[in-house]
């Protein structure tokens, strides 16, 4: 997949749409009130649509809404004759008057929009108005509509994976796999409100929109309630990680440091979304084990400690995290950070090597992050992994102007490295 | 099932019996064996994903039901359901009797409002009409009986048992009968069974997503309080200290009549108000004696770095406020900005009143513990120049009307001293 692919899928969507137009304007809108009371939901659904948090699907009512109407071939029993054009030119001026050019990353998410719906109603409306689907019975029809949706979320995750692969650079296949599992969530529900919708209003006509859109948002509110339930969550483990630097354990913004680095280093081996918070959250908290020490570790560097005195706190760790509430494999990682790399979760393996580094580079002057790197990369026997090593190698030369900015001590790039990585409180 | 009084079965086998009535006349009235067994099948499967996944009932195939079947096969629907659910026998029992009573009078209602003919041939919106009564009158029948159990069995008191339950399970209901109105609808359309499964996918999604956000905040509450617990680690006196004070300044908050949200708000600006001790080292905190001027400063920075810790958690709100300023004073005498009147934010003036009456009635190192009586008086001795009058006058009313029974309800990591040993601090 290359990484010019975003520019391509902007340039389609812009020419799907302008053909759209035009045709929708040379030939007039059929079925006003069908068009105007799915455009109304559609832009409903834009304007309700969450800011903030990074959701796969930030509109779920205005994409349910979008695809409904692109896979609607029956109005109240008489069969309705839009085309699949002006399915566009509807979903487009809806999408942009419910205020979509206000979203975060508002052209990928328009694009996103009119394509997918583009292709859902490409391969529904010919058809449909050639009578290809007359002899189909209702179950039949029923299935043959989910499969089209099916379809369409497939394409659909793709396209975004693309389009964010092009955008951060991140690796492809990774980001494919979030988008799929996505699926299973919001994505399902979409699918099934968008298939029941069309249905509906096949049966009943329109009074099936407000009656269907309600649970829908229902749904829509209570994923904002999880992702504002996630986002504080991740503010305290962060302000818990700050314990240890408040208590003078450990130097100021390590943790936040470290796992910054850890997330960026995990997304370069190819962790996907669900483990890279485990690794951010047991990246946060990787020294709260010190807590329990009467006297502070000189500087906070616990890699220069013996390895039984490491593992002893690391153990320590695991146990407060434990407490917490945490995922319970956040606390293995944490317990499992100083064993040996062969018998440890790759997860714990990046948080090891990571916080090596950042304690040795950390005010080694100019160089001391090059020096630093070599001495992993000396100590891979049985400390640091190899493969965690030149991971951590390649995002550092990666990060904008790395080379130089290597030179200069990695604290400046890294703290660049967060904010574009991670987010925190 | 031996803490089950006898009156209490007595009132399941009524209630048993009644639903057997509601059931006796199935022979004879002309029942679609298949869809009846379809949904039977139907809910008790959702029941048992219920019961894995999340809390809570699924109502809509049980709706449905209501709108598609006459009322005694309607009712027989959750029977299979219910008997085969999680729990006791005759909480099982009691489980299906009451849901077959509220199935039954639901189906009644719609029946008698004609709101199988508006399904069938389907007639929006009036089929809305005979569908909005049958919920209601499912959930007042759920109300009535969930009340009635809790009377019987727990000998709570009426009103207590009733207050709020209608209208809090109202709104829920509504939504699950909409969902229950569609799929009813698409039952009886030529698209069959197959559209009508699809209408629970986004039910189905939108519960699980409510499951994960009680999770999430179960998990928040457990980090928060582990924040509390690292505390603990270096002063072994403060734990219970700090879920007392939140204790206290819950209550003062309830007696000025905050709302819910600012209520709980303070528990926590109570729960975290210490967290900067964290800062201070471990010798000085345990230090038995007296502190000379230097020790007392470093002692005096804990609001400020207990400030650093939680100023990244933005639910904390005016919380954090107080974390920072309680230990100021009205006439300007407190640290760590010496603010005056007014200027001390209210969330820290009613946290101030709590740490003060929790500091008198518990034992300390250097004295043991007052009666509650004395220290109120002491408190209110001292508002004006220390506490805000109206904050102390909150808490004596409070106190005086409730009591004060400090119940330390997280669970202690370990047993708790015996309050007689003076803690070392």
């Amino acid at each position: 997949m290359s990484r010019r692919s975003r520019p391509l899928i902007h340039g389609s969507a812009a020419l799907l749409v302008a053909v759209a137009l035009l045709d929708t304007l040379r030939h007039g809108l059929a079925e006003r009130p069908v068009a105007l009371a799915f455009g109304a939901l559609i832009a409903l659904g834009e304007f309700t649509r969450w800011t903030g948090a990074p959701a796969r699907e930030a509109a779920p009512l205005g994409a349910a809404g979008a695809l409904a109407y692109a896979l609607l071939g029956t109005h109240a029993g008489q069969p309705s004759h839009h085309g699949a054009l002006q399915v566009v030119a509807v979903v487009f001026a809806a999408a942009l008057l419910g205020g979509a050019r206000h979203a975060t990353r508002a052209r990928d998410h328009l694009a996103r929009r009119v394509l997918t719906v583009g292709f859902a109603a490409c391969c529904f409306q010919p058809l449909y108005s050639r009578g290809v689907f007359d002899d189909f019975g209702g179950a039949a029809y029923a299935l043959l509509i989910v499969a089209l949706l099916t379809l369409t979320s497939l394409c659909d995750a793709v396209l975004s994976a693309a389009l964010a692969h092009s955008r951060t650079g991140w690796p492809f296949a990774p980001l494919l796999r979030d988008e799929l599992r996505g699926l299973l969530g919001i994505g399902s529900a979409v699918c099934a409100t968008g298939a029941v919708m069309a249905l509906a209003v096949a049966v009943v006509g329109l009074w099936a929109l407000p009656v269907f859109c309600l649970p829908l948002l229902l749904t829509q509110l209570s994923f904002r309630r999880y992702a504002a339930v996630r986002a504080t969550y991740r503010q305290t483990i962060a302000s818990l990680a700050r314990a240890t630097e408040v208590a003078g354990y450990t130097p100021a913004g390590h943790a936040r440091r470290v796992a910054a680095l850890s997330v960026a280093v995990g997304r370069d081996l190819g962790l996907s979304g669900d483990e890279l918070t485990v690794l951010e959250y047991a990246a946060l908290m990787h020294d709260i084990g010190q807590l329990s020490l009467l006297d502070p570790v000189p500087a906070g560097a616990t890699a220069g400690l013996p390895a039984a005195e490491q593992r002893r706190i690391a153990l320590l760790g695991g146990a407060v995290v434990r407490q917490t509430g945490v995922d319970g494999s956040v606390a293995v990682i944490v317990e499992r950070q100083a064993d040996p790399c062969p018998e440890q979760p790759p997860a714990a393996r990046i948080v090891r090597a990571v916080n090596a580094y950042e304690e040795k580079a950390r005010g080694a002057g100019p160089g001391g992050s090059l020096k630093a790197l070599e001495e992993l990369r000396l100590g891979t026997a049985d400390e640091y992994a190899p493969e965690v090593v030149e991971a951590l190698a390649r995002v550092l030369l990666n990060d904008r102007g790395g080379a130089q900015r290597l030179g200069q001590g990695a604290v400046k790039g890294l703290s660049d490295l967060g904010s574009g990585g991670v987010t925190h409180g | 099932m031996e803490g089950i009084p006898v009156r209490a079965r007595v009132y399941v086998a009524c209630a048993a019996l009644g639903a057997l009535l509601c059931l006796l006349p199935l022979p004879a009235v002309r029942t679609p064996w298949w869809a009846l067994a379809l949904l039977a099948a139907l809910y008790a499967g959702c029941e048992q994903i219920a019961r894995r996944r999340f809390a809570g009932t699924f109502y809509p195939v049980l709706l449905a039901g209501a709108f598609l079947l006459p009322p005694p096969a309607a009712a027989l629907v959750a029977v299979p359901g219910a008997l085969l659910s999680q729990g006791a026998g005759v909480r099982r029992l009691w489980r299906a009797a009451q849901l077959a009573l509220a199935v039954w009078a639901a189906a009644r209602v719609h029946w008698a409002l004609g709101g199988r003919d508006a399904v069938v041939a389907p007639d929006f919106p009036y089929a809305l009409l005979p569908a909005g009564a049958a919920v209601l009158a499912f959930c007042l029948v759920l109300t009535v009986l969930d009340g009635s159990i809790l009377v019987v069995a727990e000998r709570v008191p009426a009103r207590r048992a009733w207050r709020g339950l209608f209208l809090r399970s109202l709104a829920p209901i509504a939504v699950h009968g909409l969902a229950g109105l569609m799929m009813a609808v698409l039952w009886r359309s030529p698209y069959g069974p197959v559209a009508a499964l699809l209408v629970l996918l986004p039910m189905g999604v939108s519960w699980w997503v409510f499951a994960q956000v009680h999770r999430e905040r179960a998990a928040h509450q457990a980090t928060i309080r582990a924040l509390v617990q690292a505390v603990d680690i270096k002063d072994g006196y403060t734990r219970g200290h700090s879920e007392r004070v939140g204790q206290a300044s819950m209550m003062i908050a309830r007696e000025l009549g905050m709302d819910a949200e600012r209520v709980e708000v303070l528990r926590f600006a109570g729960i975290l108000h210490d967290v900067g001790k964290l800062g201070v080292p471990t010798r000085l905190l345990r230090k038995d004696g007296p502190l000379t001027p230097e020790e007392r400063r470093i002692i005096e920075l804990h609001p400020e770095y207990g400030h650093e810790m939680v100023r990244g958690i933005s639910f904390l709100g005016e919380a954090r406020g107080a974390v920072l300023h309680h230990h100021e004073r009205l006439d300007g005498s407190g640290y760590p900005y010496g603010l005056v009147g007014a200027q001390i934010p209210e969330s820290a003036r009613v946290v101030a009143v709590a740490d003060a009456f929790d500091a008198m009635t518990s034992n300390r190192s250097y004295s043991r513990a007052r009666p509650v009586p004395v220290a109120l008086a002491e408190l209110e001795r001292c508002a004006g120049t220390h506490f805000d009058p109206r904050m102390v006058q909150a808490l004596v009313r409070s106190v005086a009307r409730n009591g004060w029974h400090p119940a330390v309800t997280a669970e202690a990591p370990r047993p708790p001293r015996p309050r007689s040993t003076v803690v070392q601090r």
